[in-house]
C-alpha cells in the first residue's frame, strides 16, 4: 500500500497563543478509515483543517506522496446553502470546478440517490430533517468523486438511529469508492464501528497517544454492534482514551 | 382568518372612516378651507387630474431614478467594502456623515451648485443621498454574514473571489438587501418631496410643489388630493418591493416560514 498522506511534526499555535495541536506525525495509507478520537478541544478539528489546507500549520509539513488527492470535507453542521435545492447544493463542487451543467446535474443527482435522497432533488434545506440535510452534505462531498474524505464530527448532532443508519451508508460509500476517510469524533463506539484504524489524541495540545489498527470494517452491520468482538475493540479504544487523559493530567 | 377576510377588514374600516368623515363635515358644516369632505377631495382630484398626473409622473420619475442610483451605488460600494477592509475603513465614516447630516440642510447647497435650471437633477441627488445609506449599510452587513464553513468549502474546491461573491455572498446578503430596498424606496420618495419643498420656487413641478401651491391659494381639497396621490405612490412602491421580496425569498428564507406555518 502506498501512503496517501504524511504529516511530519505538525503543530498549530493560534494567534492568541493557544497551543492547539502537536507536534504530530502521522502516515495515512490509501483506503484507510481512520478515526481521530479525543476529548473536546484536543485539536482534532484543527488537524483536519490543516490536512484540508484550510489552515496553515505553525510548524511541520503536510505531504501527499502520490500527488494532491481530490479532497472533500463534511462539517458537523450540514453547512448547506439555504437558497439552493438539494440538487444545487450537491452540485456545488462540480459547479466550482466548471463541470458542464448537464453532466454536473447527472452526477449530483446520482450522488443524492446513493445517499438515499432520490426524489428530493428539488427540496430546499429547510424542508429536510437534520439527518436528510447531513445526507445532502455527504452527497455534495462524494459528487466530485474524492479520494480523501475529511469528516469533522459529522453525526454528533443527530439522534442515535439516524446516526447508525448514516454510519452504515458511509461504510458502504467507503467500500464502493475505495475512499480514504479521516473521521473526527469523540465517540468511542462510533470510531470502533467505522474504522480500520483509530488514533487517540491527548488533551490540548493534541498529540497522538495511541494508534491502533482494527479489523477491516467491510461488511459490518447492526449485528456487529452487538458482537463480543465489537465490545472488546471498543473497550481497547476506551482504555487508550482514558490512558491519554490520565497521562496528560 | 381567511384570506378574503384579511383584506376585507382593513378595506371596510377605510370605507367606514371615509363615510364618518363625510358625515361629520356635512353635519357640522365644516368650511372647505379647514377640512374638505372626501367627496370634495375626489372632485378636486378629477378637476385637476391632468396637472396632478403630470406632477405625479415628475415625482415618480425622480423617486425611481434616485432609488435606482441608490441601489446600484449602495450595492457597488458594499461589494467594495466586502472585498477590502482598508477601503471600508477609509470611506465608511464619510458615508455615515452623509447619512446623519440632515438632508434639508444640504439641499440649498446642492441647489446652488447644480442650479435652478436643472431642478430635477437636484431632486434626484437629494433623494439619492437619503435612500443610499440603508442599502449600503445592510448590504455590507449581509455580504459579511456568510457561513465561515461554507467559505472554507468554497476555498477547498478552489473557488475564485468572484465565485465566492456571486454564489455565496450575494445570496447570503439578499434578504438584507431586499429589506433595505423596502426602506430606501420609501426614503427616496420622502427625499424627492423634501427637496422640492426646500427648493421652494415654482421651478419644480412635482407633487410637493402642487401641495405648496394649493396651500398658498387655500385650495385645501387639492392639497388633500395631492397628499392622497403621494400616499398612494408610497404604498405602491412598498407593495411592489414587498412582492419582490416574497418572490425571491419565500421558498427558502426563515422569514417566510412563519407565514406558511
Amino acid at each position: 500500500m502506498t501512503s496517501l498522506l504524511s504529516l511530519t511534526g505538525i503543530a498549530k499555535t493560534f494567534d492568541n497563543g493557544v497551543k492547539a495541536l502537536g507536534p504530530v506525525d502521522l502516515e495515512v495509507q490509501q483506503h484507510e478509515f481512520l478515526s481521530l478520537v479525543g476529548p473536546s478541544g484536543c485539536g482534532k478539528s484543527t488537524a483536519l483543517r490543516v490536512i484540508a489546507g484550510l489552515l496553515a500549520p505553525s510548524a511541520g509539513k503536510v505531504e501527499f506522496p502520490g500527488g494532491n488527492p481530490e479532497t472533500a470535507f463534511v462539517f458537523q453542521e450540514s453547512t448547506l446553502m439555504p437558497w439552493a435545492s438539494a440538487l444545487d447544493n450537491a452540485r456545488l463542487p462540480l459547479d466550482l470546478k466548471g463541470v458542464a451543467r448537464a453532466e454536473a446535474d447527472m452526477r449530483a443527482g446520482r450522488a443524492l440517490e446513493r445517499v438515499g435522497l432520490g426524489g428530493f432533488e428539488k427540496s430546499f434545506p429547510r424542508e429536510l430533517s437534520g439527518g436528510m440535510k447531513m445526507r445532502v452534505s455527504i452527497a455534495r462531498a462524494i459528487a466530485a468523486e474524492p479520494k480523501l474524505l475529511l469528516m469533522d464530527e459529522p453525526f454528533a448532532a443527530l439522534d442515535e438511529l439516524t446516526r447508525q443508519s448514516l454510519n452504515d451508508d458511509l461504510l458502504k460509500l467507503w467500500c464502493e469508492d475505495k475512499l480514504t476517510v479521516i473521521f473526527v469524533t469523540h465517540s468511542v463506539y462510533e470510531s470502533t464501528y467505522l474504522s480500520s484504524r483509530v488514533v487517540v489524541m491527548t488533551p490540548r495540545p493534541g498529540r497522538i497517544a495511541a494508534d491502533m489498527a482494527l479489523a477491516a470494517p467491510e461488511n459490518r452491520d447492526g449485528h456487529y454492534r452487538l458482537s463480543p468482538e465489537f465490545t472488546t475493540q471498543a473497550a481497547k479504544v476506551s482504555a487508550a482514551l482514558r490512558n491519554a487523559m490520565v497521562e496528560h493530567a | 382568518m381567511s384570506a378574503a377576510l384579511k383584506y376585507a377588514v382593513p378595506v371596510a374600516l377605510g370605507i367606514a372612516v371615509l363615510a364618518l368623515w363625510e358625515f361629520l363635515v356635512r353635519h357640522y358644516d365644516v368650511p372647505v378651507y379647514v377640512l374638505p369632505a372626501p367627496s370634495a377631495i375626489w372632485a378636486a382630484l378629477v378637476e385637476n387630474f391632468a396637472s396632478l398626473m403630470q406632477s405625479l409622473w415628475t415625482t415618480l420619475s425622480v423617486t425611481l431614478e434616485a432609488f435606482a442610483l441608490a441601489l446600484i451605488g449602495g450595492v457597488a460600494i458594499a461589494v467594495l467594502f466586502s472585498q477590502s477592509r482598508a477601503i471600508e475603513r477609509a470611506l465608511y465614516p464619510y458615508a455615515v456623515i452623509l447619512q446623519v447630516t440632515p438632508v434639508v440642510a444640504i439641499t440649498p447647497l446642492i441647489l446652488i451648485w447644480v442650479g435652478f435650471d436643472r431642478i430635477n437633477l437636484v431632486l434626484v441627488i437629494v433623494a439619492f443621498i437619503v435612500a443610499f445609506f440603508p442599502i449600503l449599510s445592510n448590504t455590507t452587513l449581509g455580504l459579511k454574514s456568510t457561513d465561515h464553513n461554507l467559505i472554507d468549502l468554497f476555498r477547498l474546491y478552489g473557488a475564485s473571489r468572484r465565485q465566492i461573491l456571486m454564489r455565496l455572498q450575494f445570496p447570503t446578503a439578499l434578504p438584507n438587501l431586499l429589506g433595505a430596498m423596502k426602506i430606501s424606496g420609501g426614503l427616496a420618495l420622502i427625499g424627492a418631496v423634501v427637496a422640492e419643498f426646500v427648493a421652494g420656487s415654482g421651478a419644480a413641478t412635482g407633487l410637493a410643489w402642487r401641495i405648496v401651491e394649493a396651500g398658498h391659494t387655500l385650495e385645501i381639497a387639492k392639497m388633500f388630493a395631492a397628499l392622497a396621490l403621494l400616499a398612494a405612490l408610497g404604498i405602491a412602491i412598498f407593495s411592489i418591493l414587498s412582492l419582490l421580496e416574497w418572490a425571491l425569498l419565500h421558498r427558502w428564507h426563515e422569514s417566510a416560514i412563519k407565514k406558511t406555518a
